[in-house]
């Protein structure tokens, strides 16, 4: 197939969407933490851009989509040598050198949906070799096996359009692994953390449906109609997930809260992106509405079984990226893309191969991460001494301190 | 001469500031403070946690007058702070030994 001019333009910007994304997660995920711990969780974020980036082009791009293996790339575009070669399986019609780009957006924001849960209580170093080790030997591999035709996965007809598994249950069952052996914050769950900047994590949930559009509308490759659909799927589940969660907000706690309406909109967009591009705008108000309410029940998870994931990563990620894939077994149909889910006469077998391949990978996903945290926490260590917690991050790995001392009354 | 403290709500201090300035006083501090009496703090829940806030934020008020004046003041003071409802703050006063304008090196009742 040739280069399409139209579809080159569109995925080149919706990479940008996407690398967007990260800030608006940093932000997103820096308000809700104490304000001595907000410039700590900007860095990690920051740095993860720059840690991924640059491992991607090197050689982690090659064993993600080059070649034929069913478990894992080989290292033929190390350096991106020979990327004039499209990766194996994908008639694209836009270059390949593109499609790179694209791609490593989504490296860059998936271990970067781990740091809410490990929020103000990692060491900045640890961080930084966690999120290379866990591209590399989580993120790599499970992006081959779903995302690249040769992977085992793709192989047996999983329908995962923009990373139900390989972003948002991956992220979020490896931060469950993560938290577990890092341990709970000081003082968690007796010590009140409430979030100190709620304006930012509404900016943050902002640029994260706008970048959102790039992930999912730009995972078709092209700029067609079916980007289209996924567009307004994206949107649609934003908006039933915000209305789910305050929902449960109202009746349950008895407000509507704005961290809600943020978080509600959120859960949406991760139900929906494995299923952005195969099922209806309709359906996507289902899947929206669910996820955006289960996942407001799941944020007690954490209490109910005491690990401290700060930000709920595992009951926004993990549980929504489950929501929608199985959804999708539900849901899906041929009138817009793939194959047709139980609802729509396609029998049972597309939610097995869903809900079984989620497990799987999950598994691999969760036991690697708990061996390279282990790895870590015996050799140089995860956690900040209790003095340096206390202190911040801020001030402890980068000798800032994000606002004034509060000084004039404002008269 | 004495020092009148007051807690009050802070979105009364405009008024009680307008009260004080037109009863005649020349200066006053303001700062903010926290904390709580019979009103207790308040319940915010975030993502289902409840957080109970026991110190929840006043204005702490000080300014010093002569004795003569003091219990006008804090009369002015109450009635311009009084919402009706809980938490509206104390008023209090003691005695105050000495007081001097730094500018001039005034001392006592001349240095108010």
């Amino acid at each position: 197939m040739g280069i399409n001019a139209g579809d080159t333009a569109w995925i080149i910007v919706a990479a940008a969407l996407v690398l967007f994304m990260t800030p608006g997660l940093a932000f997103f995920y820096g308000g809700m933490v104490r304000s001595k711990n907000v410039l700590g969780m900007l860095a990690q974020n920051y740095v993860t851009m720059g840690v991924v980036s640059v491992l991607w082009i090197l050689f982690v791009y090659s064993i993600a989509f080059s070649g034929k293996g069913r478990f894992i790339g080989d290292l033929h575009q190390f350096g991106l040598a020979h990327i004039s070669e499209p990766p194996t399986g994908l008639a694209l019609t836009i270059p390949p050198i593109v499609f790179v780009s694209f791609q490593l957006m989504f490296a860059i924001i998936t271990p970067a949906l781990i740091t809410g849960g490990v929020a103000d209580r990692m060491k900045f170093i640890s961080w930084i070799l966690f999120a290379a080790l866990w591209l590399v030997l989580v993120y790599a591999p499970i992006a081959h096996w779903v995302f690249s035709p040769s992977g085992w996965i793709a192989k047996r007809g999983v329908e995962d359009f923009a990373g139900g598994i390989v972003v948002e249950a991956n992220s979020g069952i490896s931060t469950l692994a993560l938290v577990l052996v890092l341990g709970r914050r000081r003082g968690w769950p007796q010590e009140r953390m409430r979030p100190h900047n709620l304006p930012l994590v509404l900016v943050g949930a902002g640029i994260l449906w706008f970048g959102w559009f790039g992930f999912n509308a730009g995972s078709t490759l092209a700029a067609n109609t079916l980007s289209a659909f996924a567009f307004i799927n994206t949107n649609t589940a934003a908006a039933t997930g915000l209305l789910g969660w305050l929902l449960v907000e109202r009746y349950r706690d008895g407000k509507p809260t704005t961290l809600g309406a943020a978080s509600g909109a959120i859960a949406g967009m991760v139900a929906i992106t494995p299923a952005c591009g195969f099922v209806s705008p309709v359906g996507s108000i289902f899947i929206g509405l669910i996820a955006g309410m289960l996942c407001a029940f799941a944020v007690n998870l954490k209490h109910k079984y005491k690990f401290d994931d700060a930000l709920d990563v595992v009951a926004v990620h993990f549980v929504g990226g489950v929501i929608g894939m199985i959804l999708l077994g539900f849901l899906g149909t041929r009138v817009i893309n793939g194959k047709n889910g139980l609802f729509y006469g396609g029998g049972f077998h597309l939610l097995w191969v869903q809900v079984s391949s989620l497990i799987i990978a999950s598994l691999y996903a969760f036991t690697v991460t708990l061996a390279i945290a282990y790895f870590l926490k015996k050799t140089i260590g995860l956690r900040v001494t209790d003095e340096q917690e206390y202190q911040g991050m801020d001030l402890t790995f980068h000798g800032e301190t994000a606002y004034e001392s509060p000084g004039g009354m404002g008269r | 001469m004495k020092l009148i403290t007051a807690i009050i709500k802070p979105y009364k201090i405009d008024e009680v500031k307008e009260a004080l300035q037109a009863f005649g006083i020349a200066g006053m501090t303001v700062s903010e403070a926290s904390g709580f009496g019979r009103q207790r703090g308040h319940t915010e829940v975030y993502r289902g946690a409840e957080y109970k806030i026991d110190l929840i934020p006043k204005l702490r008020l000080e300014v010093i007058v002569d004795d003569k004046d003091a219990s006008a003041v804090i009369d002015t003071i109450v009635k311009a702070a009084n919402s009706g409802s809980i938490g509206d703050g104390k008023v209090w006063s003691i005695p105050v030994e000495e007081i001097v304008r730094v500018r001039t090196g005034e001392r006592g009742p001349d240095a108010i």
